[in-house]
C-alpha cells in the first residue's frame, strides 16, 4: 500500500485568500530585494539554490510523483549543460533560448533510455538510469572534439541587461518561480493526475483508460527536461562545464535533495534543494573553524563527509520522515491551528 | 596466441564478478530488494580485511573471519533496522534505502582510511601459472579457485539444504511460503547474511588483486550488467553470464582501451533491457504493460 503520506494535499480555499496573497507578495519583495542587502556571496549562493530548485523539481515529478525510480538525474543535467554550453559557444543564442534547448535535449534523451525500461515493470528504471549516468559520463568525456573531454568547456559571459551576477540571478529565481507553478498547475491537470495515478496502482490506471507506457515516459522525460533547464543555467551561472559535476554523487544528491524536502511537493523541492545546497558550506564553515589542522585537510575530510551524510540524510528520512520537511511543517502549522 | 592469453584472463576476471552477483540475486528473489549498496558491502569487507591484517596484525586466517563476520552483521544490521521497518512500503523506497546506505558505507570507508590506495598483504601467492606458454597472473589464478570453491558451496547450499528450499520457496510465493510454515522475515534476514558472505569474499579477492580505495563499490557496477544479462533471478545464468562478461570486458579493454573497458557493461545492460529483458535465464516473471 502506498502510504496516505504521499497523496498530494489541496489546502480548500473557500473565500477571498487575503492573507496567502500578501504572503506571496511578501515573498516577491524579498526575493526582489535580497541583492541589494546582501554581498557577492549571498547572491551567488541564492542562484546556485534557484538552480537546484528546478532540478529538484524534475527528479520530484519522476521520483515522487509518478513512483519511478531515477538514480541518473544528474547525467540529464550534463546534457542539458553540455546542449546549452554549445549553443552559447557556437550560435551565440541569447539565455533563455539556451535553457530551453537544454530542456528539450534532456528531454529526447530522458525519452532514449527511458524507452526500453519504462516498458518493463519493477526497478528497470533505477538501472537504466545507472546505465545513462555511465554512458553519459563516457561520451561526455571521450567525444573530445564535441565536450572538450575532461577539461571541458567555457561558456562565453552572460550579462542579462547589464546588471551581471545580479541580473543572472533575477533571471534564475524568476525561472525557478515560473517552473514551480507550471509543475504545481501541472499536477491540478489530466496529465499530472495520471502520473499520480500510475504511482499508486497501475493496473487501476489503466482501467481509468490511462496509458501507462506513456504517461510513464511522459513523467520520466519531463523530469529530465527539467534537470536539462537546470543544467543549462548552470553552465551559463558557473561559465564551464566539466564531467566531474555530473558523477553518481551529484545524483545521490538530488534524491536526497527530493526526499529531505518531501516527495510529492513542490514546497517540499524547494525546500530540500535549499537544504542541501546549503548544508556543505556551512558543514565547512563549521570544520574549517573546530576541524582538525588546515584547510587541506579540511577539505579532503569533506567529501567522504558529505557523502556519507547525504546517504544517512536518506536513510533517515525515509524510515523517520516519509514526508520530508514539507510534511514536517505542514504538521507543525497543523498543530498550532487547533 | 595473444587473444587466448587475454581470454583466460578475462574469464578468470569474469568469475571474480560471479560472487558479487550471487549476492545480488539472493537477495533480489528473496525479498525483491535490488541492493544498490552490493558494492560498497564488498568494499568493506575488503577494507575489514585490511584492517585486521595490516592495522592489527593478525594472520589472514582470522583476518578473513573476522573480515566476513563483520561483513554479513553489516548485512543483517541494514536487513533488521532500517528495510524490515520498512515492509510493504512501495519497493522504489527499499531500494533508495539500500542506496542511502551505500552512499554512508563510501563515506564512512573513506573518512576512516582515506581516499587513498591501499594495499594488503599478499596472501595470494604471486607465482603466475603457465598454461603451455600463456601465462595467468598467480593472484588472479588463485582468486578464481577461491571464488570458484565459495560459489559451488553456496550453489550446493542453496540447491540442497532445507534453507535453501524455504528460501526457494519464499521467493516464488511468499504467502504460501509464510503458510508452510515459513518465517519469512528470517528467510529474509539469511538471504541478507549470505549476501554478506559473499560480497566480503569477493571484496576480499578484488581488493587482493587490485588495492582497495572507496570507489572499490564501483565494481559492482559491472556486476549489474552481469545480473541483467542472467536474468535478475537466475543463479545457475549468473555464472555464466559473469564469466561471458569478465570475457568481453578483457577483450573490449585490450583492443579497444580502458575507456571502453568501462562503458562496455552498461551497453550491455541496455541492450538486454532492449532486445529481452528477462536476460538469458531469467523466468518469465516479467510483466510487460
Amino acid at each position: 500500500m502506498v502510504s496516505e503520506a504521499l497523496i498530494v494535499h489541496e489546502p480548500t480555499a473557500s473565500r477571498f485568500p487575503v492573507g496567502r496573497i500578501a504572503g506571496w507578495l511578501l515573498l516577491a519583495a524579498i526575493l526582489l530585494a535580497f541583492p541589494a542587502f546582501s554581498g557577492a556571496y549571498f547572491v551567488f549562493m541564492a542562484t546556485l539554490v534557484a538552480i537546484n530548485v528546478i532540478a529538484t523539481i524534475g527528479l520530484n515529478i519522476t521520483v515522487g510523483y509518478a513512483g519511478l525510480l531515477s538514480i541518473g538525474h544528474s547525467a540529464f543535467i550534463g546534457v542539458g549543460a553540455y546542449t546549452g554550453a554549445l549553443m552559447a559557444i557556437h550560435l551565440g543564442t541569447p539565455l533563455i533560448v539556451n535553457v530551453a534547448g537544454g530542456a528539450a535535449a534532456a528531454f529526447l534523451v530522458g525519452l532514449v533510455f527511458g524507452a526500453p525500461s519504462l516498458r518493463i515493470k519493477g526497478i528497470y528504471l533505477a538501472i537504466a538510469t545507472l546505465a545513462a549516468q555511465y554512458s553519459l559520463s563516457f561520451v561526455f568525456q571521450q567525444w573530445t572534439a564535441v565536450t572538450g573531454g575532461d577539461r571541458g568547456l567555457s561558456v562565453p559571459r552572460v550579462d542579462v541587461f547589464g546588471f551581471g551576477e545580479t541580473g543572472f540571478y533575477y533571471v534564475v529565481v524568476a525561472l525557478a518561480a515560473l517552473l514551480c507553478l507550471a509543475a504545481r498547475n501541472l499536477f491540478r491537470t489530466r496529465i499530472g493526475r495520471a502520473f499520480i495515478a500510475l504511482r499508486e496502482r497501475d493496473y487501476a490506471a489503466q482501467v481509468l483508460g490511462i496509458n501507462v507506457v506513456r504517461y510513464k515516459l511522459l513523467a520520466f522525460a519531463l523530469g529530465s527536461a527539467y534537470a536539462g533547464a537546470a543544467g543549462a543555467l548552470t553552465a551559463m551561472f558557473l561559465r564551464i562545464v566539466n564531467p566531474d559535476q555530473f558523477t553518481l554523487a551529484a545524483s545521490v544528491f538530488f534524491l536526497a535533495a527530493v526526499v529531505v524536502g518531501g516527495q510529492a511537493s513542490i514546497l517540499g523541492s524547494i525546500l530540500g534543494a535549499a537544504f542541501m545546497t546549503l548544508m556543505p558550506e556551512i558543514l565547512r564553515a563549521v570544520l574549517e573553524l573546530w576541524g582538525p589542522g588546515g584547510t587541506a585537510d579540511v577539505a579532503g575530510f569533506l567529501s567522504p563527509l558529505r557523502e556519507f551524510i547525504f546517504g544517512a540524510l536518506i536513510v533517515g528520512f525515509l524510515v523517520f520522515e516519509p514526508r520530508g520537511l514539507a510534511g514536517l511543517i505542514q504538521r507543525l502549522v497543523g498543530r498550532s491551528n487547533n | 596466441m595473444q587473444i587466448l592469453e587475454y581470454s583466460l584472463i578475462g574469464i578468470a576476471s569474469g568469475g571474480l564478478y560471479v560472487l558479487a552477483a550471487l549476492g545480488f540475486v539472493i537477495i533480489y528473489k528473496a525479498s525483491n530488494v535490488f541492493n544498490f549498496a552490493m558494492g560498497e558491502m564488498m568494499m568493506f569487507g575488503a577494507y575489514l580485511f585490511f584492517a585486521m591484517t595490516v592495522q592489527l596484525h593478525f594472520g589472514w586466517p582470522v583476518a578473513v573471519i573476522a573480515a566476513l563476520a563483520g561483513s554479513v552483521a553489516l548485512a543483517v544490521a541494514i536487513d533488521r533496522v532500517l528495510l524490515q521497518r520498512l515492509i510493504g512500503q512501495p519497493v522504489i523506497v527499499l531500494v533508495m534505502v539500500t542506496l542511502g546506505v551505500g552512499s554512508m558505507i563510501k563515506g564512512a570507508s573513506g573518512m576512516i582510511w582515506g581516499p587513498d590506495i591501499v594495499q594488503m598483504p599478499d596472501f595470494l601467492p604471486r607465482k603466475p601459472i603457465f598454461i603451455g606458454d600463456i601465462l595467468i597472473p598467480g593472484k588472479l589464478a588463485w582468486g578464481f579457485l577461491a571464488v570458484g570453491v565459495i560459489a559451488t558451496a553456496f550453489m550446493l547450499y542453496y540447491r540442497f539444504s532445507r534453507t535453501g528450499v524455504a528460501i526457494r520457496a519464499t521467493s516464488s510465493d511468499q504467502i504460501t511460503a509464510e503458510g508452510m510454515g515459513i518465517n519469512v522475515r528470517w528467510i529474509f534476514s539469511l538471504a541478507w547474511a549470505i549476501a554478506g558472505v559473499l560480497a566480503g569474499a569477493s571484496g576480499i579477492v578484488i581488493g587482493a588483486l587490485n588495492g582497495i580505495t572507496p570507489q572499490l563499490g564501483a565494481v559492482a557496477l559491472n556486476v549489474l550488467a552481469v545480473v541483467m544479462l542472467a536474468g535478475m533471478t537466475s543463479v545457475g545464468g549468473v555464472v555464466i553470464a559473469g564469466i561471458f562478461i569478465g570475457w568481453v570486458e578483457t577483450l573490449v579493454g585490450a583492443y579497444l582501451g580502458a575507456a571502453w573497458q568501462n562503458f562496455m557493461p552498461y551497453l550491455i545492460v541496455l541492450l538486454v533491457m532492449t532486445v529481452k529483458p528477462t536476460g538469458l535465464f531469467g523466468e518469465r516473471q516479467i510483466e510487460r504493460i
